[in-house]
């Protein structure tokens, strides 16, 4: 330990501000990662707040139609690419490395260009709003021909910086794969590898997949709106509905993407404070890998109304439900867990299985939504904004909280406040579900998503979810505190930080010294 | 407006006082999907509620065993950890299981699917076009053929800070000024397009949605049972006023849809002969501007200055007051550089394009004195 002590003395990190714009260490990067992601979702929740309060009663009391579509539009741009992704990339720099016994990431000059790319993209996306127009007002899905021939100017500013969104994640996912395969500490094999590390290595290899045609589609677009092309259009013997498939070619693997890194923090959290092994690793790593596997061949049953022949739908009905399958495993491995463990419920705990609740609901729904001629009444509802917001909010956004009440102490050196985090989690949790809930009724009642204003009988779900949203976006305030609270200091965190933790990353100092792992560690 | 709010407010505390209580306190919410009126929307319905007790049961399963341990297998409690992990036997069990489950799902769902796309031996077929932001209906089979789009007080009421409370309008947002009309126990058929983006008709009741895409032919069907009135919305993003086009479907029996049918021909008749009249100045604007709250407003606003970026406005403009000649051909048929300027000469006839652009012409201080007349309109086209 002294060495590494001593070594850091020596090579410690560049003061001021050179210091984040030049790095190239892991966890510098991971620490920018997720800052950024944070202020994203203060800025797409600052949508969301928007949205809650013009839909808080019936009548157009606060925005126009026009700006309501381009909240809707940003809130879920900004919390799918700027929030949630890089969120878990930042997991993935700090842990990725710390988990596998590496010194840092293989690439780590592309390292720091993936990341200074984002800030780039998020302004620029940020920016059409105050273009001549608007910014994007055609949904996080961007449709043709609403997004390219009905659509306004900035329309090419949001091609762009969807553009560089890709890179950035193309560029993460290679640094991520290529730090796997070749830097693990000796005697780790792949099967002896953290879940964490296997998720984000399937997820990886996801990105790769399908980023590129969502290039593709954007570049699609761009032709189409400048160039004379006719890829989407009817007029021109284009197709609208070419753009759906390819959309959801990438959007499907895309929900993975952003649930999957999830599963894996949830995997190490439960063990942790049930002190108990993870009832079934290499089943856990199997179903990953199925589901991610399905993931590719579902796409369209986004796309149950467009009018497809209906073979295809029926196939397409019998390939979603399959994704049940391991999703269940998932879900009774967790459970089978905790079962005859020896619980304890410190707030990463508390969020783990407060996702492990809210995301089975979410894949409840999930199945439901599935079954194509049930779907014809569920499609383009609040049913399903609640289904989503189930797994992409209470799932992967849960438990990215979750991580960061983990791993902080290891990675300040300081204990978060035990007492703030039990109000911001239960404080969230219950206002997530005073949110979210009311929409499966407001669905089912015949509400349609994206709208400005609604029919009457829709009212008092309708100010619940308000209600519920406005306490959920103060909430996160707390976690704010929490963070500043304990990177400026608190109760000394030990090494292994908590009585059941196991993995490499428990057995470095706390805080994490600038540079681990210089000489790699022996797994047996 | 402000009462209206706090009363809503006192009910939703007194719903979360007496939740899990008294029951009746929820009566008048809906909670559930629509039965409707057709057999496949009951058929639907079956499915999803055989779908969502699957759901509650193995969610009370797998919580009620989560909750069980959370309360037993506490450290605080004494609770050793058990060492147990790995068991191929429970792991084979817990992923054949759901799959058991999931077979007797696909069996009832493919039946449901297969006749929902069954749309052969229909009765009598209506295209559905829809377009930014209203519906076209042809009954192809009689020549009929109509626009429908939000009825005027909640298109007035739905204004920002209209100040009128949407509770006051019956069926806010829910109402057109021209339902579609179809017989009860009739197979009819829907043939679904777009003449601009893509939009879908969704009416609950019938366990209708349907995408209506621009370059593409949708089928869809139903057979209501009951006479009544059926009312849904476009549920496919369409741009701005998407949440603005409602559906009411008006189901009557066989002699009340052949007498619907009649008037609507003689009305069409009545119409193609007022064409051929010449109007004054003062009438072509009243009756303009009536016709361009409810087709142009949307885009080109009601006071005529467009949305800058988006909509141009029309005061001033060199379309609207260069020569005649220009503005009837773009009203007709549409921008050749902007698609979403509509061809209007497919959607409204020779007497209403001449009063909408009369209007034009003549308001917000345009000031043209040009009066455009019917017989204009049909030789511009
Ligand atoms: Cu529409």
């Amino acid at each position: 330990m002294s060495t590494v002590m001593s070594h850091d003395e020596h090579h410690g990190p560049a003061k001021g501000l050179s210091r984040w714009l030049f790095t190239t260490n892991h966890k510098d990067i991971g620490t920018l990662y997720l800052w950024f992601a944070f202020i994203m979702f203060m800025v797409g929740g600052a949508m969301a707040m928007v949205i809650r309060a013009e839909l808080f009663q019936p009548g157009m009391q606060l925005v126009d139609p026009l700006f309501f579509n381009q909240m809707t539009t940003m809130h879920g741009l900004i919390m799918v690419f700027g929030a949630v992704m890089p969120a878990f990339v930042g997991l993935a720099n700090w842990l990725v490395p710390m988990m596998i016994g590496a010194p840092d990431m293989a690439l780590p000059r592309m390292n720091n260009w993936s990341f200074w790319i984002l800030p780039f993209a998020g302004l620029m996306l940020i920016s059409t709003m105050f273009m001549e127009g608007g910014g994007p007002a055609f949904g996080w899905t961007f449709y043709a021909p609403l997004s390219t021939t009905f659509a306004a100017d900035s329309t090419d500013f949001f091609i762009f910086s969807v553009h560089l969104l890709g890179i950035s994640s193309i560029m993460g996912a290679i640094n991520i794969i290529a730090t796997i395969l070749n830097m693990r500490a000796p005697g780790m094999t792949l099967m002896k590898m953290p879940l964490f590390v296997w998720t984000w290595l399937i997820t990886a290899f996801l990105l790769i997949a399908v980023m590129p045609v969502l290039a593709g589609a954007v570049t699609m677009m761009l032709t189409d709106r400048n160039f004379g092309t006719s890829f989407f259009d009817a007029a021109g013997g284009g197709d609208p509905v070419l753009f759906q498939h390819i959309f959801w070619f990438f959007g499907h693997p895309e929900v993975y993407i952003m649930i999957l890194p999830a599963f894996g923090v949830v995997s190490h959290i439960i063990p942790t404070f049930a002190r108990k092994k993870l009832f079934g690793y290499s089943s856990m790593v199997y179903a990953v890998a199925a589901i991610a596997f399905l993931s590719f061949i579902v796409w369209a049953h986004h796309m149950f109304t467009v009018g497809m022949p209906v073979a295809a739908e029926l196939y397409y009905m019998y390939a979603t439900v399959m994704i049940a399958v391991p999703t269940a495993v998932k879900v009774f491995n967790w459970t089978a867990t905790m079962w005859k463990g020896s619980m304890t419920f410190e707030t990463p705990m508390l969020w783990a299985i407060g996702f492990v609740f809210c995301f089975t609901i979410g894949g409840f729904t999930g199945l439901m939504l599935g079954v194509a001629p049930v779907d014809f009444q569920y499609h383009d509802t609040y049913f399903v904004v609640a289904h989503f917001h189930y797994v992409l909010l209470t799932g992967a956004v849960f438990a990215i909280i979750a991580a960061v009440y983990f791993w902080l102490p290891k990675w300040t050196g300081n204990m978060y406040d035990e007492t703030l985090g039990k109000w911001h989690f239960w404080l969230s949790m219950i206002s997530a579900n005073v949110l979210f809930f009311p929409m499966h009724f407001s669905g089912l009642a015949g509400m349609p998503r994206r709208i400005p204003d609604y029919a009457v009988q829709f009212a008092d779900f309708n100010m619940w979810s308000s209600i519920g949203g406005f306490v959920f976006g103060a909430s996160q305030l707390i976690f704010l505190w929490v963070v500043i609270k304990s990177i400026r200091g608190g109760e000394k965190a030990t090494d292994k930080v908590w009585e059941g933790a196991e993995g490499l990353e428990w057995t470095i100092p706390s805080p994490a010294p600038y540079h681990t792992f210089e000489t790699p560690p022996e797994v047996k | 407006m402000a009462g209206k709010t706090i009363r809503r407010m006192g009910r939703l505390l007194l719903g979360l006082a007496l939740l899990g209580g008294a029951g009746n306190a929820l009566a008048d919410y809906t909670l559930n999907m629509t039965q409707g009126v057709t057999e496949v929307s009951r058929d639907i319905y079956d499915m999803h509620m055989l779908v969502l007790w699957i759901c509650i049961v193995v969610g009370i399963g797998v919580f009620g065993v989560i909750i069980y341990s959370l309360i037993k297998h506490r450290k605080s409690k004494g609770a050793q950890a058990a060492s147990f992990h790995e068991n191929t036997t429970i792991e084979v069990i817990w992923t054949a299981i759901p799959l058991i489950v999931l077979v007797a799902i696909a069996v009832p769902a493919t039946k449901t699917l297969l006749a929902i796309e069954d749309t052969t031996n229909s009765d009598l077929s209506i295209k559905v076009t829809g377009l930014q932001w209203k519906w076209k209906y042809d009954y192809l089979d009689e020549g009929i053929s109509f626009i429908s789009a939000l009825d005027a007080k909640s298109n007035e009421a739905r204004a920002r800070n209209s100040g009128i409370d949407p509770s006051s309008v019956e069926n806010y947002l829910l109402n057109v000024d021209k339902p579609i009309v179809i017989p009860i126990k009739k197979k009819v058929r829907f043939l679904l397009t777009s003449q601009d983006v893509i939009h879908a008709w969704w009416v609950p009741d019938l366990a209708v949605k349907r995408d209506a895409i621009p370059g593409y032919i949708n089928e869809s069907w139903t057979r209501v049972e009951e006479p009544g009135v059926y009312r849904g919305q476009c549920a496919e993003l369409c741009g701005k006023d998407h949440g603005f086009m409602p559906i009411v479907v008006k189901a009557v029996t066989q002699p009340e849809y052949d007498q619907w049918v009649a008037n609507q021909k003689m009305a069409m008749a009545e119409a193609e002969a007022s064409s051929a009249k010449t109007l004054s100045l003062g009438e072509l604007m009243s009756k303009g501007e009536g016709l361009y709250n409810q087709y142009c407003a949307s885009c080109h606003m009601a006071n005529g200055a467009g949305i800058p970026g988006v909509f141009p406005g029309l005061v001033n403009s060199k379309i609207v007051t260069g020569p005649v000649a220009d503005h009837l051909d773009i009203v007709i048929h549409g921008s050749k550089t902007n698609p979403a300027m509509a061809a209007f000469g497919l959607q409204l006839n020779d007497i209403d394009l001449a009063a909408i652009i009369t209007y034009e012409r003549n308001a917000w201080g345009n000031d043209t004195g040009d009066a455009v007349q019917a017989s204009d309109v049909k030789a511009a086209r």
